[in-house]
């Protein structure tokens, strides 16, 4: 079996080029199990790009109603009932955190699904062919046709071709923007071109790469581009299922007649009959009777063509399938075959998604609505007041996260006798300075803390408990610091 | 490494090799697309681009200045002019609104408070500290005690014209003068008043102190501007000797000191240094600082 790449024939030989030309590829349309998997997703997660600015979600009159918003200027980012603040970014770790583990228990489950059905380069090269199908025709006619020299007809289809990838490619960056500010307005504002620079900018740039990767440069992405085959082959392992050519059935290969002819005389003679089918659908150009192979996405079309052929000249399908070389030499030897989805591997990442999903799941539902930060001041650490008191100052922020304004009263305990003043704070409330923080804003103010005689004393700083309440339903935010004197440790 | 090896088609892999073999170990031959190499030497033309756009190669006295004429000094200006043109609204304002005022709303006192600490830390840090805290002639900024006063107006005042600052007219003026280097006082009569002087705020004194005499000297030279009990003077900057607040210190020797030489501390006018609303949010930020009055 070779590790020899199957996109390049050369290889082998001795005198092979430092550098190689690009081999063009020309995969034939396919129908199958597969393929429809892969329709289905392609309509699901481009339907979900193309769509999602334009949902709406109602959150009040304060914060915006579109579903999914990133909104940079603000430093918020909207999706549904969920709203970040640039502080908790953490969500965002957490994600990428889980995103990455659920692609490696995807890896182990069944190797580089992702790249054959997911991957935005897989979905958006099925859209590009799909088109380049639909206007210059399937394999044979594009191979024949690009052999030719290019007359008017040519030039006519490819420059339909490239005009329809351009503006499939326009509007896919065109809604990438519609993703950072409000959609409707934006489309307008772009429409009547008053929208901002920057929007044009990274429309034509995104315009740009998805005809350029999906268009021009395709499965070169996949082979040179892309970092993830190459970690991938070190996180597989033997029970990982991979679109794997079953050796053991189709070997040795020959044509239908000299099979039909071995097979009457009781001779060995494989399933394969040198169709060519699998390379010919295949979007990487690989030839997976090669085994694993780097170019291999594991898309599956390989397998509806060879089931294709399988049924043609009646011999069981599934020649390529997902298996395992576990299993290829298990039946070599007699065995039966073993499948192993639950192994250490698999259930650890799934563990880690469990825990990790969980805790994020319940840090959402759990935090709270309002927060407040103390910072005590740096320089001075205490001041001596004329009549020998001394104060502490602090720079106290509420982050008030609801859509509405809030009002707070400020409590700070741990001293004997403690006067607080509020630089800039509202109307007192019960005897307690009271803030209003606006909706979705933070408020920050400075906060003076005086204390008495009997809180300057020897030994370690006096804790204090800086507490807002919510004044209408009594909700607290708590955060604590400390009262320094000129007697306690610094 | 020898590169003279011959290539050739590695066993087990069945791939080609390139020739090239460390202590045994071959290198095969997984060639590049080519489209790699041509995008790779138009990077380096695009580099070649920069030279001839931007300021890139440094000659004896000078640089060459790209064609495209950028600077990073003027897209400084430019950041700036920038910046000033969005803060143009708030500064306006800050103008227009009384001092009073841009402390009762939230929104001007953030804007002026956060000013005010940028204009701070550049302007009067060097002498009052980071934190305003002060130093050893230098009043702290964050304590209720004031030589010439901790309301807004005349904190706003003393930014505008100085202290002491011949330059400015209206500068705040006075001066303590030197009791003993100008022979005024005598040395046991210095030392007296220093200990009548620490009496004043409940410090202990020296045993065998004169405090009669300490308290004649002082009712003769000093309470005209201290007050009779030390209580000092906001409208010639005379300050408190009655309190917990020291702006020499509170030790005998440093009171002795301050009789002996007098003086008093400068402090530059800022109106013709700053404009105006940056002085009015360096008033509301000293005053917020906790000591205001």
């Amino acid at each position: 079996m070779s590790l020899a790449p199957a996109f390049d024939p050369h290889l082998d030989e001795p005198e092979a080029p430092l550098y190689t030309a690009r081999k063009q590829i020309y995969p034939q349309a396919v129908k199958g199990f597969y393929r429809r998997i892969k329709w289905l997703i392609l309509a699901v997660t481009l339907g979900i790009y193309y769509l999602l600015p334009f949902v709406r979600w109602d959150r009040g009159p304060n914060a915006p109603s579109q579903a999914v918003l990133v909104d940079l200027p603000h430093r918020r980012a909207y999706f549904f009932f969920i709203e970040i603040w640039p502080q908790e970014v953490y969500y965002l770790t957490g994600l990428l955190i889980l995103a990455a583990l659920v692609l490696f228990l995807m890896n182990a489950m069944a190797g580089r699904i992702w790249c054959g059905y997911l991957c935005p380069q897989t979905v958006w090269i099925d859209l590009f062919m799909a088109v380049e199908r639909l206007i210059e025709g399937d394999r044979r006619e594009r191979m024949h046709r690009d052999a030719q020299p290019v007359d008017l007809e040519i030039f006519s289809l490819k420059l339909l071709k490239h005009s329809i990838w351009l503006l499939i490619a326009w509007w896919t960056g065109g809604v990438w923007v519609l993703y950072f500010a409000d959609a409707p307005t934006l489309v307008y504002e772009l429409a009547t071109f008053r929208g901002e620079p920057i929007a044009y900018i990274s429309i034509l740039v995104l315009t740009f790469t998805t005809y350029t990767f999906a268009g021009l440069m395709r499965e070169q992405v996949c082979l040179y581009m892309c970092p993830w085959p190459r970690i991938q082959a070190a996180l597989t392992d033997e029970h990982a299922l991979n679109v794997t050519y079953r050796y053991d059935r189709g070997e040795p290969r020959m044509s239908l007649k000299k099979a039909t002819h071995a097979r009457s005389v009781n001779e060995p003679a494989g399933d394969c009959i040198d169709c060519q089918q699998c390379v010919a659908v295949c979007p990487t150009g690989v030839d997976i009777r090669q085994g694993p192979n780097l170019g291999c996405i594991q898309c599956g079309l390989c397998i509806d063509a060879c089931d294709d052929v399988m049924a043609k000249i009646d011999r069981p399908l599934r020649l390529i399938a997902y298996d395992t070389d576990v299993n290829i030499k298990r039946r070599q030897s007699g065995l039966s075959e073993v499948f192993k989805p639950v192994r250490a591997r698999t259930l650890l990442y799934a563990v880690m998604i469990a825990a990790i999903g969980g805790v994020m799941a319940y840090a959402l539902a759990n935090r709270a609505p309002f927060t407040v930060n103390v910072i005590h001041d740096r320089n001075p650490i205490f001041v001596k007041l004329s009549d020998g008191h001394i104060r502490n100052g602090y720079t106290v922020r509420i982050a008030n996260m609801l859509s509405d304004p809030q009002s707070f009263t400020l409590r700070v305990d741990g001293l004997h006798e403690a006067h607080i003043e509020i630089i800039g704070g509202e109307a007192e409330i019960e005897g307690l300075p009271s803030i209003t923080v606006g909706a979705d804003q933070t408020r920050e103010m400075r906060v003076l803390v005086r204390a008495g005689e009997e809180d300057d004393r020897e030994g370690e700083p006096a804790g204090l408990e800086f507490q807002i309440q919510d004044i209408h339903d009594g909700r607290t935010a708590i955060a604590h610091d400390f009262f320094r004197t000129p007697h306690s440790i610094h | 490494m020898q590169d003279n090896h011959a290539k050739k088609t590695d066993e087990k892999g069945g791939y080609g090799t390139t020739g090239h073999e460390w202590d045994g170990i071959q290198e095969l031959n997984t060639p590049l697309p080519r489209w790699w190499l041509w995008t790779w030497y138009a990077c380096i033309i695009w580099a070649f681009g920069y030279w001839i756009a931007y300021p890139a190669i440094p000659l004896v006295s000078s640089f060459t200045k790209g064609v495209l004429g950028w600077s990073s000094r003027e897209a400084v200006v430019a950041d700036v002019k920038g910046l000033q043109t969005l803060r143009g609204p708030m500064t306006a304002k800050i103008e227009a609104v009384s001092l009073a005022d841009i402390e009762k709303t939230p929104e001007l006192l953030s804007f002026a408070r956060a000013q005010g600490a940028a204009a701070f830390a550049v302007n009067c840090s060097p002498c009052h500290g980071a934190g305003a805290q002060g130093s050893k002639a230098y009043p702290n900024l964050n304590d209720d005690d004031w030589l010439w006063g901790g309301s807004l107006d005349a904190i706003h005042t003393t930014l505008q014209h100085g202290i002491r600052w011949d330059a400015d007219k209206d500068t705040r003026s006075s001066m303590m003068p030197a009791f003993g280097k100008d022979g005024t006082l005598k040395p046991n009569e210095i030392s007296a008043t220093a200990d009548y002087v620490r009496s004043l705020s409940g410090l202990p004194t020296e045993k065998g102190a004169d405090l009669a005499l300490g308290q004649s000297v002082f009712a003769a030279n000093c309470a005209a501007c201290h007050g009779d009990n030390g209580e000092g003077n906001q409208e010639v900057g005379a300050p408190k000797l009655n309190d917990k607040v020291w702006l020499y210190g509170p030790d005998k020797a440093l009171i002795m000191e301050r009789i002996t030489v007098g003086g008093g501390g400068v402090m530059p006018a800022w109106a013709t240094r700053l404009d105006a609303p940056t002085i009015k949010s360096l008033a509301v930020y000293v005053h917020t600082l906790g000591g205001g009055q």
